[in-house]
């Protein structure tokens, strides 16, 4: 099964954190950049670089940043190919935002 | 057979029609061919194999499915240890905590404690069709998010079998509040994890914990009327259920069991004796505090060290708990300052309580405390 892993992060937490942490949490995205798992995944740009688009009656409207506004912000994701969830939740635990004041979510994804 | 076969299949719908099926064929052929040897097994090879040829037939339409590859299962085969138990995958399956806590509660009783919809709709308080969505809604998650049909590999272990026992424990404690039917449905599921994981020592303490309790319900209640351990009568307790759950916290102790659930057994344990050790009791309480960190289990500590003859210690040791909002906390610091001769203060507590309380029995036991003093 594919699953999509949705890494949000509170900004700004990266830097507040000492040498030692920051150098394991650059290990484990290069752990995850390097799984065998991962099917396709990115890094993202802070969220005031992001812009939400609608087109209602033919008119695109334009707004700038994300639409939710929450202290998390999505950081970045990951496409897995797992057996189940279980080893889908494995992946996920290892990513460094999930133990350093962030969250993973596991979304199962449309099978095509 | 229900859980044998959704243990089978990975998927509970199949399983629920299979087994229909299977009782439908029993009731067409048995009255002219007989009975067979093992109608159990009979009806399990039997519900197994509709479900197979229904898969097969599925397959060939569309091939949206994925289960397990088919094995073939012969028809005179009706050898009972030839059906592995798959009811320990099913129980972690069910109470997985990626699941709702309600979906976790729901599915269990209806996967394995065989509890039809209807009757686990009444035992919540809810209508039919609630727990109707809330089975189907767990059910869906399943299948959709990929929970799989196993026990957890090792490293995970320790942490689902927790879920599992909290699971079992919860629909316990909805039991205990009255639906007795719960209670022991608990008791059986216990009983089955405790087989199906026998060095497993919490799951034998969760066991004896329920069992201890179980066996003094009877004594809980004078009419409306809380009765205190103290004033039980124990002529109404269950002794057999008692020496049944002393046994397996015997087999959790010597396993090397010294968790939460173990702990609480062998503080039941030693409630149900006479005369109570209740230094022995505080010293139990003491190690579950350090294990839990939980305020109402110091409590609990405090109420055996008041027991255990020295009151006033105790009622230092409540008065550094942050319990505020508890009625217990405030009943027990009545019953403290009561024993210490400080009845004003014992009043207020009281009082303090009895605005907490939201049960009828609750209200009446401290309206009575109030009045004896």
């Amino acid at each position: 099964m594919q699953y999509a892993l949705m890494i949000y992060t509170e900004p700004g937490y990266f830097e507040t954190l000492s040498e030692a942490d920051r150098a394991e949490v650059r290990a484990g995205f290069d752990a995850l950049a390097a799984d065998r798992r991962r099917v396709v995944g990115a890094q993202l740009q802070p969220a005031e670089t992001a812009t939400s688009v609608r087109v209602t009656g033919g008119r695109m409207l334009i707004t700038d940043g994300p639409f939710a506004d929450t202290k998390e912000v999505l950081g970045g994701f990951a496409l897995i190919e797992a057996a189940n969830l279980d080893e889908a939740l494995e992946v996920a635990a290892a990513i460094p935002a999930a133990r350093f004041g962030g969250v993973v979510e596991v979304w199962p994804v449309v099978a095509r | 057979m229900l859980a044998s076969l959704v243990g089978y299949l990975h998927d509970f719908d199949k399983a629920e029609e299979a087994t229909q099926e299977a009782f439908a064929i029993a009731a067409e052929r048995w009255p002219a061919s007989g009975v067979p040897d093992n109608p159990g097994a009979w009806l399990v090879t039997t519900a197994r194999n509709r479900a197979i040829d229904r898969i097969r037939r599925e397959r060939t339409l569309a091939e949206k499915i994925h289960l397990l590859p088919v094995p073939e299962a012969v028809m005179d085969e009706f050898d009972d240890t030839a059906i592995k138990d798959e009811r320990l995958e099913l129980i972690f399956t069910c109470c997985h905590p990626a699941l709702p806590l309600e979906g976790q509660v729901a599915l269990t009783l209806r996967a394995l404690g065989g509890l039809e919809t209807a009757e686990i709709a009444r035992a919540f308080l809810v209508s039919e069709e609630t727990m109707k969505r809330r089975l189907s809604r767990a059910k869906a998650k399943i299948k959709a998010t990929g929970i799989p049909f196993a026990v957890p590999a090792a490293h995970l272990l320790p942490d689902r079998v927790d879920a599992v026992l909290a699971v079992i424990y919860l629909i316990y404690n909805e039991g205990y509040s009255g639906r007795v039917d719960l209670a022991a449905e608990a008791i059986r599921l216990g009983q089955v994890l405790a087989e199906l994981m026998p060095d497993e020592p919490e799951a034998l303490g969760l066991l004896a914990l329920m069992m201890i309790h179980h066996a003094r319900r009877r004594a809980r209640f004078s009419g409306e009327d809380l009765v205190l351990l103290d004033d039980q009568d124990r002529s109404l307790w269950d002794h057999a259920q008692i020496a049944a759950g002393r046994a397996a916290l015997d087999r959790a102790l010597a396993r090397g069991g010294h968790g939460a659930y173990v702990l609480q057994a062998a503080i039941a344990s030693l409630q149900a004796a006479e005369p109570i050790d209740w230094p022995q009791v505080a010293e139990l309480y003491r190690r579950l505090a350090d294990l839990t960190g939980s305020p109402v289990v110091e409590l609990n500590h405090a109420v055996a060290v008041a027991q255990a003859g020295d009151p006033a210690a105790a009622l230092r040791a409540v008065d550094r708990l942050d319990l505020d909002a508890y009625l217990y906390f405030h009943s027990t610091r009545g019953e403290l300052l009561r024993r210490l001769g400080r009845d004003d203060e014992a009043r207020a507590a009281y009082r303090r309580a009895l605005e907490l309380a939201a049960s009828t029995a609750e209200r009446r036991f401290l309206t009575r405390r109030l009045a004896e003093l």
